[in-house]
Order: C-alpha cells, then structure tokens, then sequence
C-alpha cells in the first residue's frame, strides 16, 4: 500500500526522470527497491513477532496448567492392617451381603485399626488428630476395596487406603512444613506421626485410577472427573443429532430454494446475528421454555444438549452455506442438465462434495459448546453430583463445569485436581479435532 | 425427506422422554455458605443409604428462595439452604404457589472481614466497618449536615470520623485505602453482612434512618461473585484489600487469611457458638413438606443432616467448618425433625 503511494507520489514530483540518462533512472529504482525490500522484512519479522507470542503465551498456560496438575495423577496412600469381621458382612453362605456392608460402620473399623499402631496416642483430641491422617472417605474406600475383591478375608490384612487431602499435598510437597503451626493445616503432632509412617514404609504414592473412574466428592481423594466426561459427552451426542440435521437443511434451503427477497435477508442477518449472542441467553431460553414450558428435568444432559444446540446451530449453518457455495457451479449445473430435480442435485451430488466444509464447521461448533459453562449455569447442571450419569435424563455436569466448581474448593487439592481436569478436556478437545481432519481427508475431493 | 422425518422425529422424542419425568433424587438449591456442608451430608447419604446421592446446586440464598418457592412438583427443588432466614416476601411468594415448608438451624456461622496475612491485622468495631461501606454518610465534616457521598478513603479517615461520631478515642487505624470485596446480594452472607454490620454499626454511629443499606459504588466496596476462591487469591494478590466471607471457608485458608477482630472479639469457633462474635449467625435449610414421601430418601436424608454424627461436636461437619447447636436447639430441631 505505502509502496504504492510512494510511486505515484514521486514519479509526480520526479516526472523529468524519464528523459534522464539510464544509470540515473536505475539509481532511482534501486532505491525504492530496497526500501520496499527492507518493508516486505519487517512485516515478516512482526508477523512472526506476533506468532512467537501467541505460542509464548500458550507455553506458559500449558506449563502452569501441567506443572499444577501432573502430581493429582498420583494419591498418597497409607498401609493399614486391619481384621475385618467377616460375621458382620457377610450373609449365611459367606457372600457379601450389600445392605449388611453398607451399613457397617467401616470408617470406625479403619480408623481403630489405624491407631493400633500408635499406642502411644491416648487422649480422645489427639486420637481423633491421628484419624485426620487418613480420608473421611477411608472406610468407604475400604468397603469398595472388600467388595470389589467379593471375598473377605479371615484374619489381619494390610489394606492401603487414601490419606487425607491434606497428607496428601503434604507428601507432594505441596505444603509447607516450616510456616508457624497455627497457619497450618497439618499440626505438628501429626506431622511427627505422619513422619512416623513414612519411615516405617506404610506411606506411598499410587496411581490414583480414583480420578477417572468416578465423578464429583467433597473429599479431593475421592473426586473424579469421569461423571464430567460422561455427561459432556451425553450433552455433545444430543447437540450434534439435533444442530447438524438441522443446519443443513436450513443451509440448503437458504442456499437452493429461498425465493429471493426481504423475508430471505432477514432470515440471513439473524442468523449471522444468533452467531454473536452471549451462550447465557440461550441458558435462559433454555430455562424459560425446556424447563418451564415442556417441563424437562433439571440438570439432565438432554436439555444441556438442546440448548448448546441452539448455540451452535448458526455457527454450522453459516460454515455450511460457505461450503455448499464453493462446490463448482459446474457440478450442479451438469446434475440438472442430466434431469436431475433440484432435490436429487442438493442430496447426491452438493452435499456430499460440501461434506468436509460442514464438518469442519460443526467441530468448530461442537469445541464451543464443549468449553460453555455458562448456559448450562441456568438449567441446572452446575451442580454437585456425585452418580456418574447413566441416561441422558440423568442429573450431569460437563467438563468446564467441573473445572470451574474445583476451582471454586476451599479445598487445596482440589486446585491440583482441576488442572488435570483442564488436560482432560485438552485432550477431549485434541481428539475431537483430530477425528475431524482424518474425515475430512476421508471426504475430501480434489478437481 | 427421510431426514427430515427422522429429525423431527429425535426432537418429539426427546420432548416425551424428558417431560414430566419422576424424579429419583433429591434436588437442593441455595446458599454457597451452606453449599460445602450440604454437600458432605449428601455424599455420606449416597454412599450409605442405598438412595441416590441428591444434586446440590450453589444458587445463592436468594436465588435458591426464589426456584423453590416457584411451585410444588417433581421439577421443583425439594430442599433449599439459606445462610439467613426465609424473608416475609419470600415466605408469601411460597405461600402463593402452594408451597409448605419447614425451617431447619443446622448450625452457627461467622461472617469473616479478612485481610492477607501481610497486611496489618485489624481489632475493629462493628461502626468502622458501616462507616467504611456506607454510600452516603452524614456529618463528614462532623457539624451535624446531611447525608452526603461518602468520602473517607482511608481507613485513618474512617478511624478520625467513628471516633468522632462516638466520642471515643481515635484506635490507630492506618491510612491504607478502603477497599473491601462483599459478596453479591443474591447471597445470605451479604443480607447477614447488611443486618449483623451495617445496621448494628449504623446504631452505633448514632445514626438513624435506613442510610446503611445502601453501599458504597465508588470503588471502595467491590462487588464480587459469589467465587470464595477468587477472593482470597485476590487478598493474598493484594495486602490492603479486605473480604467478608464465611468462617468455613476462613477456617480452610488459615494460612493465607487473618480475620478481623470485631468489636475486640476474635472470629473463632467458641465466640460464634457463644454468639459473642457479632458476625455470629445461624444457617438454614427449608423443606418442601409436599414432597416428603414423593421424591425418595427426603426423611432419611433429612435424618442424616439433624443428626449428633453430622451436626455435633463429634461430627463429620465440624472439622468442615460448621460451628454446632447448643444442646437446646439442637433438641428443637430434632423435634421439628419428627413432627415431619
């Protein structure tokens, strides 16, 4: 552009050059050439000025986000030897009866277990301390562990059973033992017994399979992301059924058979106006009529997906419209030419050379509603839900919610653990893309 | 056309099976303040009743008033928590819609003003803290003119202007900017905030009128959401902002956050049972009566929440926060409990 002016501006003032001699005309380009050179440079450099950032920034959110969330892969663990009194258990042919066992009291069990090795510890205060080592959910983490084994055991076995969240960020090193006691969450008396057990070899890191095979627990030990994912996925499967079919025919519609005319632009301005509303708008119509007017469950990943369809619904069909209109003319023209009817022309032989256009556009669509917490704030499934949903009118929570109720924990170790739920949704996200761009080289023709 | 047909067909679908569904869990909205120990009931619920674990949503009091007062029904909640009281306006729009309920105290709370561990720890009266958030404040130039927009934006000018007010002694405070985060007024904490601070401080002024309930919009009062966490990232961030939150979660960030003395009493666990603490409030949960014995597991859960092993001194919401009953309310609670 600035070369362009340079030009004209000065082959206006310099207009005596063209009766100049050659090497004083060549002088002259060559000036210009080389500031023109040195300006093609520095847009180079500032391009790539530009990129360098972006990827700086995205290492830097990359590098907090792992180096924040990598030690939630593992749980700190404690060695107990317990007896577990297989007579109150188990029913008369020695299964395990399930109404029996929930109603024993195991946390009792684990925690007097856990203190026969500490008979040093007397007083009802310092003992209910000592217990505090271990999970408020070790009892049932035991039940599941007996239960899952079918079988109990006669006489004393060493169980590991999960420490306390704080334990637990106390051996990631994540809390600091030198700070004034009172600021403390771990006492120092616990810590010497917790240094105790460490020595004796009854404390470990284990890989915590707890993360992704359960949903949301007040305790951080017992927290999992799987109810997240599942419901995630449940609200996604219902957007893509109910937005692509529908995006297409309206694109198509909009593309082949809308009469011309002013009822047809306002269609089109509000569908690229729909693309640009704040998602809470849909949430809130998502209140007022899935909920308030068909009176759909709360909280269900039914009506999470039907509103995240509404959202995404402009988005695949303005990605639509802008691949249907890139198959050549020549294509349609040919198909019509031949006796085929308008429909047969769309159906057979656009859509299907536009397919890799409209999945592109509907996994644009699908990522952003994957990453929505905010309409769903409105219909319920922002929530603490602890059964990881089997039906998609079950209660659910998505992925970005989860993150989001993590973060909000006073909990310390919850923090760890939602940012391994952030590299859980990466990694959705990243799977997600990379199934499109293998269809799309799957669909793709060349001409 | 086939397509078509077939979409149609997913969409009507869709609409039958989610309509009118019974519901197989219990549905609790309300308070963040109650959120965290209505959620560790409800989690020991699941794992050992045999019922479904109940959905807890964290609306805010006010929010939490307004969806279960909205009408008796299985997509109704059946359970609100509130961190004060049920007002008569909320109390009219239940009886509107047909809804009885029953009030329940499930424990004491403290409305914390906390400030970062590096600033300076304060021993204030309940009167700074109005005279702080005020919008409008009479007598600042101490000659007995009108209410006028608050200007005292140092804690130094808030500390010579309640001195004077009271005729007591200037307390030292220093002149570090006002600069407080409350929470929004969807949430009880910040109705408690109004009554328990503004209102009483107010009194204390000698002031009259309802001047107090209106806060400061000129960026000493700093309206947050009700994200806890948020605010004390942002008082660890920043050593002369301040916060008002709840004890638990206070309780839970020890090592990041000092709370306020008000009016010479430390916010601990005995001066919130004794009631000495004037940030002292009880929580609150509501149940839908007509929904007992419609949504299964309402009394069992109910049972689980006023019960000594949740509730008492020995119980697993205690080391969570929550300052318990004295013996005699507990004793009324469990009355109400069975009379259900």
């Amino acid at each position: 552009m600035n070369d362009h002016h340079e030009i004209v501006s000065s082959s206006a003032g310099v207009a005596g050059l063209y009766n100049a001699p050659t090497s004083v005309r060549m002088a002259h380009i060559a000036a210009g050439l080389k500031k023109r050179r040195a300006a093609s440079k520095r847009l180079r450099i500032y391009g790539i000025a530009a990129i360098c950032t972006a990827i700086g920034f995205l290492c830097i959110l990359l590098t907090t986000i792992i180096s924040n969330g990598y030690t939630a892969l593992q749980q700190t663990e404690i060695a107990v030897t317990i007896d577990v009194p297989a007579d109150e258990i188990v029913d008369a042919n020695g299964v395990i009866d399930v109404d029996k066992s929930r109603n024993y009291n195991w946390d009792g069990l684990v925690k007097r277990s856990f203190r026969k090795a500490f008979p040093e510890v007397t007083g009802m205060l310092e003992q209910r301390s000592l217990g505090e080592l271990l999970s408020a959910n070790a009892g049932y983490d035991l039940r599941l562990q007996i239960e899952a084994a079918g079988t109990v055991p006669t006489g004393a076995v060493t169980y590991w059973v999960k420490s306390s969240d704080d334990v637990d960020m106390l051996m990631k090193g994540r809390m600091d033992r030198s700070i004034d006691e009172k600021k403390r969450r771990i006492k120092d008396n616990q810590l010497v017994w917790f240094d105790k057990i460490v020595a004796e070899g009854s404390v470990r890191l284990a890989f915590n399979s707890t993360f992704f095979t359960a949903a949301d627990s007040r305790e951080p030990e017992s927290a999992g992301v799987l109810g997240a994912i599942v419901g995630s996925a449940m609200a996604l499967v219902i957007t893509v059924m109910l937005a692509l079919p529908l995006a297409v025919m309206a694109a198509v519609y909009l593309e082949y058979f809308a009469p011309p005319g002013r009822l047809t632009d306002f269609i089109e301005v509000n569908v690229n106006n729909l693309a640009a509303v704040p998602s809470i708008v849909f949430g809130l119509l998502g209140l007022a009529v899935f909920l308030g007017f068909f009176g759909m469950p709360r909280s269900a990943p039914l009506v999470g997906g039907m509103v995240l369809a509404l959202m995404t619904l402009p988005t695949i069909i303005i990605a639509t419209r802008a691949s249907i209109r890139a198959v050549p003319t020549s294509i349609r023209d040919a198909a019509l030419g031949l006796g085929a009817s308008p429909m047969q022309t769309a159906l057979d032989h656009v859509l299907p050379l536009a397919a890799p256009g409209i999945l592109t556009g509907t996994i644009i669509g699908i990522a952003q509603a994957l990453g929505e917490t905010a309409p769903l704030i409105m219909i319920g499934m922002v929530a603490f839900i602890v059964d990881v949903p089997t039906s998609f009118t079950d209660p659910a929570t998505a992925l970005p919610v989860q993150i989001f109720i993590w973060s909000d924990s006073a909990e310390r170790a919850f923090y760890e653990r939602a940012s391994l739920a952030i590299m859980a949704l990466l990694l959705f996200l990243i799977s997600m893309n990379m199934t499109a761009v293998l269809l799309r080289r799957k669909f793709e023709k060349k001409w | 056309m086939r397509f078509s047909i077939l979409t149609a067909g997913v969409i009507a679908g869709m609409l039958a099976a989610g309509g009118a569904q019974a519901r197989d869990q219990i549905s609790i909205v309300g308070s963040s303040t109650v959120y965290p120990f209505a959620t560790i009931v409800a989690e020991k619920f699941g794992q050992s009743s045999g019922f479904k674990t109940p959905v807890i949503e964290s609306t805010g009091t006010g929010g939490g008033m307004k969806l279960f007062c909205k009408g008796v029904g299985v997509e109704h909640p059946d359970i609100t928590n509130a961190s004060r009281a049920m007002k008569s306006s909320e109390a009219k729009l239940c009886a509107d819609a047909g809804v009885e309920f029953q009030e329940f105290i499930v424990g004491n709370d403290g409305v914390a003003v906390s400030n970062s561990l590096n600033g300076q720890k304060f021993n204030i009266s309940i009167a700074h803290v109005a005279a702080a958030l005020a919008a409008e404040l009479p007598n600042q130039g101490f000659g007995g003119e009108s209410a006028k927009a608050n200007g005292l934006n140092t804690w130094a000018e808030v500390d010579a202007y309640v001195a004077k007010a009271m005729g007591t002694a200037a307390i030292g405070l220093p002149a570090q900017p006002v600069s407080i985060m409350v929470p929004p007024p969807t949430s009880g904490t910040r109705d408690a905030m109004g009554s328990l601070f503004m209102k009483a401080g107010w009194k204390k002024l000698g002031l009259e009128g309802s001047g107090y309930k209106k806060l400061r919009e000129d960026g000493a009062a700093i309206e947050v959401g009700e994200n806890d966490a948020l605010i004390i990232e942002k008082l660890v961030a920043d050593k002369d902002m301040f916060g008002v939150f709840g004890y638990s979660f206070f309780d839970q960030n020890r090592d990041k956050v000092q709370a306020s003395l008000l009016d010479g009493v430390e916010l601990n666990f005995e001066n919130i049972a004794s009631y000495k603490y004037p940030g002292a409030r009880p929580l609150f949960f509501y149940v839908k009566k007509q929904h007992m014995g419609v949504i299964p597991g309402m009394k069992e859960f109910i049972n689980e929440f006023i019960s000594d092993k949740a509730m008492g001194m020995d119980g697993y919401l205690f080391p969570a926060g929550l300052v318990p009953l004295a013996a005699d309310d507990f004793a009324k609670q469990v009355a109400a409990k069975n009379s259900l």
